[in-house]
């Protein structure tokens, strides 16, 4: 079975700083990515250049075996789905409604949501703690629960490649559990690839296979998280001295 | 949950109230003319002057009427969209503007009816080609440029139509004035306001979809397969049509494109499915119900319908601006 996510050569650029260059890896069926970098460093645009919304200065992406110009807009979207930044809510909208939003690359032009798309819109909100609110106002979210809801536009979505920019954003910290253990129950379970751009160095070696540190100036670092977050690579990635803690097998990375 | 069954019911009841609101305004004037008489008068059965009144006036001033406000709530919905602003109005990027400088200009030198609309229709265009060329100049499309240059190609039309009222002679003053403040009793055949109507609606609704996730934002709306910036331009070239389509049949009447789909949002939602179709109902009926009332209110006297519009059109709009401040 070939790669869900498959980068080969690839060099991004915003204006003049460099994002990246010469990186390639591969995203296999139920792994999970973690990527890392200081503010600036262009995680967000890496992340939609891996989702094809943004062209690359150079190298090639493949979505399960195919580059987007081949699959086209749609196709894409119903194979990999992106988590942005921040959520503006200029109109109203119900929570329930702002769910289905994931399902409309799987609807045709004329059609409506039905009670399948329902069912697993209300399945996505459940997944995320939030049964109950399908009626309820976005705008009277609060910032964590909109967070919760963008992620649950996502799982109805059902992408094979989840991209996600910070999932854990105004996340409280039961919550910020519940989402990591919900997306790496997918990973398991459903053999979904998720790229996720984190700020939690200790919740991304529990929570992800591999890790990708960007530092800047182009220069990577790709790998398996257990070996590519040490506390000398972390360092440097920080500019910040840490330090490794250690509680049996468990590691811990500190601020010193 | 957004159904096909809803949105039914919500289409066939604002139809009804435009069927209404036409039915009051082929009754309504200073010839009262009853049910039984109107359609009599529609299927052609009689002569007389009831009838003729029914049909050569009544009738196509009425039509014009719903096919304008319909327009003009069309272009607004779409525009708010666009602009991902509740409160933006087909107006704000210019459109107005340019109608009314090609109008006047074609009026200050004398020309024709026809001209005149034709001039207004010119002007439209040339406007919202010039705010989509400047907004794009650097390949961006940001809202906020699309709308500040929208703003000031306005104001320099509304310094422009300034000029050619100061240097207007007397007797064409009063008619200037009214086609600044729209006006329908020189209204010409409604069929092409209506077309445009139906064509813009037949062009916008297998795109409502896609407008509905673009109102949530370009990322979210490209993440999830809508092509953006061929559909922002659709959208842009399709609210200018509609509104240069209306502002040169009715001139420049307000509000009916800002607060209709405002309205029509609060009732049912923002799903553009509905939200559309619905709009232009809502409007239509709206520009009929008020033109029906500028030439009735102080008949013989007729008042500018923008006029009547504005009145009604300001109170609501800073009503709902104080009350959900969220959207401002």
């Amino acid at each position: 079975m070939s790669a869900l996510l498959s980068i080969r050569d690839l060099e991004v650029n915003i204006g003049a700083v460099r994002v990246a260059a010469g990186l390639g890896f591969d995203l296999a069926a139920g792994e999970r990515l973690a990527i890392l970098g200081r503010n600036g460093t262009g995680k967000t645009t890496l992340l939609s250049t891996l989702a094809g919304l943004r062209e690359a200065e150079a190298g090639t992406i493949a979505l399960c075996g195919e580059a987007y110009a081949a699959l086209g807009a749609r196709r894409a979207a119903q194979l990999r789905g992106l988590l942005p930044q921040g959520h503006l809510d200029a109109f109203q909208s119900t929570v329930l409604e702002t769910a289905l939003i994931g399902r409309h690359p799987h609807l045709g032009r004329w059609a409506w949501e039905g009670k399948e798309d329902e069912r697993l819109a209300r399945e996505a909100l459940a997944a995320v703690d939030l049964a109950g609110f399908g009626v309820r106002e976005v705008h009277t979210l609060s910032g964590g629960e909109r967070q919760r809801l963008a992620i649950a536009a996502l799982l109805a979505q059902q992408p094979r490649v989840y991209l996600l920019d910070e999932p854990l954003a105004h996340l409280d910290l039961n919550h910020q559990i519940a989402v990591l253990d919900l997306l790496s129950r997918r990973a398991r379970e459903d053999g979904v690839g998720i790229v996720m751009v984190l700020h939690d160095i200790n919740l991304a070696l529990r929570h992800a296979d591999r890790a990708l540190l960007l530092f800047g100036e182009g220069k990577t670092l790709e790998g398996p998280a257990g070996q590519v977050l040490t506390a000398e690579t972390l360092s440097r990635l920080y500019g910040h001295p840490l330090r490794e803690m250690r509680d049996g097998d468990a590691r811990y990375f500190v601020p010193v | 949950m957004p159904t096909r069954r809803r949105a039914f019911l919500v289409i066939l009841l604002l139809a009804l109230l435009g069927l209404a609101s036409l039915a009051l305004a082929l009754a309504a004037g200073s010839l009262p003319v009853s049910a039984a008489d109107i359609g009599r008068a529609l299927l052609g059965e009689t002569q007389g002057v009831a009838a003729e009144v029914v049909r050569e006036l009544r009738l196509p001033r009425a039509l014009v009427a719903f096919a304008c406000g319909g327009l003009l709530a069309l272009a607004g919905a779409l525009m708010q969209v666009l602009l991902r602003n509740p409160l933006a109005d087909p107006y704000v990027l210019g459109i107005s503007g340019g109608a009314s400088v090609g109008a006047l200009g074609a009026m200050l030198i004398g020309l024709p009816a026809l001209l005149v609309h034709g001039g207004a229709f010119a002007g439209a265009l040339a406007a919202t080609l010039l705010v989509f060329g400047l907004a794009r100049g650097d390949g961006s499309w940001t809202q906020t440029r699309l709308l500040l240059t929208g703003v000031i190609v306005a104001a320099g039309c509304g310094a422009a139509v300034a000029l050619i009222l100061s240097i207007a002679p007397e007797n064409k003053l009063r008619g200037m004035l009214f086609w600044l403040m729209g006006d329908l009793s020189h209204a010409a055949s409604p069929w092409p306001a209506l077309s445009m109507l139906l064509l813009g609606l037949l062009a916008a609704l297998p795109f409502s979809r896609d407008l509905n996730l673009l109102a949530r934002g370009d990322v979210t709306a490209r993440a999830l397969g809508v092509p953006v910036a061929r559909l922002r331009g659709g959208v842009y070239v399709l609210a200018a049509l509609a509104t240069a389509a209306a502002v040169t049949t009715t001139g420049a009447v307000g509000f009916v494109g800002l607060i209709v789909p405002h309205l029509v949002r609060l009732a049912i939602g923002n799903d553009q499915r509905v939200l559309l179709p619905a709009a232009a109902l809502a409007g239509g009926a709206l520009l009929t119900v008020a033109d029906t009332l500028a030439r009735t209110i102080v008949a013989p006297q007729q008042l500018p319908v923008g006029v009547l519009t504005a009145l009604i059109g300001v109170p609501v709009f800073l009503y709902l601006l104080t009350r959900s401040p969220r959207t401002a």
